[in-house]
């Protein structure tokens, strides 16, 4: 379970929000609402422990994300603006790559499997300097498929894709909250899950 | 799927930097081909007198190491940086040292490995002689990687910072003079009779220092650029 409480971000003199509270349970799915630089990126960035909190705090399974530091990483996923991909590597060398870096030993076959569901068959091998950057989302967004972490934090998961990969993630992530995991993410586009109520949080 | 390892870590991020810089041959081969041509040009520039080159030959060999080590610092985090790998590395669950200390042997083995293969030869043009050039790879062989590693923190701190490349040297030059001043003494302790070992045992405890502190120091620093 995630909780925040009484958490406060700025940028600079800016002040993002503050006095913000909420619970993330096993099995929700919350979508962080709010305007262009309403603060959506900084809040998923804080739960990542990448910026320190003016003030509050964030806590997992009842410890402050701090203090459980590395326990805390290898249960959480985060996808961000960027894709983390190497222009130079293939889409099965990033995935494995990526994989071994969250500390999970991929083989070739499971990484093939991940990719092909990500719709990428006959692509795995390619540099993925030549792939689009629908398609480059797509490889990025293969590691939630071989990842075994109950949080995922995605930061604008749907740019790029089209309409059958948009199916893909409501799947993806339909399946991950079944498994009972919690997602919390922002989007412009609609993410409709089937049979799961959507939590807004909405950043003014 | 298996958990891996601490050191199954250390290889991986030693591998990929390795297969990054094998697709990136431009990178690797510009700091040679610094090095060759600084250390050409002295003998070229000063004229062919045998006891002259002989005398500065350790120090011209290990400036051009420093000043080439320098050249590929910049791009030591800035490509992780950029497309947001260095983002997931922080979120790794394995200690962010660790991974530090990869990149950091993978950048020694692309940019200081062949420096200190490259010496010997260079060397012939000081005219030196077949013992120095013996203390020659071996001081390079324990100073390189302490200015890797160095380097890599000052490379941290200067991360995402515009014109930062400058920034890297002033700030990292100063922290490798012991290194050039032992690893030079070692050289020209050859030509007066006196003992190397002492400049060497210096250079080595140097290198053991910089392998237990730097890849926490770069780690911290690294937190406090991505924030």
């Amino acid at each position: 379970m995630l909780e925040v409480s009484n958490l406060a971000c700025s940028r600079g003199d800016h002040r993002l929000f503050s006095g913000l509270n909420f619970a993330l349970h096993s099995g929700q799915i919350m979508q962080v609402q709010g305007a262009n630089g309403s603060g959506k990126t900084s809040l998923l960035r804080t739960l990542c422990g990448f910026m320190m909190p003016d003030e509050g705090a964030i806590a997992w399974r009842g410890e402050s994300i701090r203090d459980l530091d590395e326990d805390y990483y290898a249960e959480m996923l985060y996808l961000g603006h960027l894709n983390a991909i190497k222009d130079e590597l293939s889409a099965l060398e990033n995935l494995r790559i990526s994989a071994g870096l969250s500390g999970i030993e991929l083989d070739e076959k499971e990484a093939l499997a991940a990719l092909r569901r990500m719709g990428l068959r006959g692509r795995e091998r390619l540099p993925t300097k030549v792939l689009s950057q629908g398609q480059r989302r797509r490889v990025a967004l293969a590691r939630l498929l071989v990842s075994d972490a109950s949080l995922w934090i995605l930061d604008e998961p749907l740019t790029a894709l089209d309409v059958g990969a948009v199916a893909l993630m409501q799947e993806l992530v339909a399946e991950h909250l079944a498994r009972e995991g919690m997602v919390i993410f922002t989007t412009h586009q609609p993410l409709q899950v089937a049979g799961v109520e959507m939590r807004s949080l909405p950043l003014s | 799927m298996k958990q891996s390892t601490l050191f199954g870590l250390l290889v991986l991020v030693i591998r990929r930097d390795l297969v990054l810089a094998m697709r990136r041959r431009a990178d690797v081969l510009t700091t040679l081909i610094f090095f060759v041509m600084v250390v050409s040009l002295f003998p070229l520039g000063v004229g062919p007198e045998m006891s002259m080159l002989r005398k500065m030959a350790p120090g011209v060999l290990w400036v051009a190491a420093l000043l080439s080590s320098m050249l590929s610092l910049g791009r030591l985090f800035s490509a992780d940086y950029l497309d947001g790998t260095l983002e997931q590395m922080m979120l790794a669950p394995q200690s962010l040292s660790m991974l530090v200390l990869g990149k950091m042997a993978a950048h020694w083995m692309v940019s200081g490995l062949p420096l200190v293969l490259m010496a010997p030869v260079l060397g012939l043009q000081f005219d030196m002689s077949a013992q120095a050039l013996g203390v020659l790879i071996i001081g390079l062989l324990l100073g390189t990687p302490v200015l890797s590693m160095v380097g890599a923190i000052g490379a941290a701190l200067t991360l995402g910072l515009r014109g930062g490349g400058v920034l890297l040297s002033l700030l990292v030059l100063p922290l490798c003079i012991p290194v050039l001043i032992f690893g030079s003494g070692a050289v020209e302790a050859v030509s007066t009779g006196l003992s190397v070992a002492s400049h060497l045992s210096l250079l080595g405890a140097l290198l053991v220092l910089a392998l237990v502190f730097t890849p926490w120091v770069t780690a911290q620093a690294l937190r406090i650029s991505m924030e």
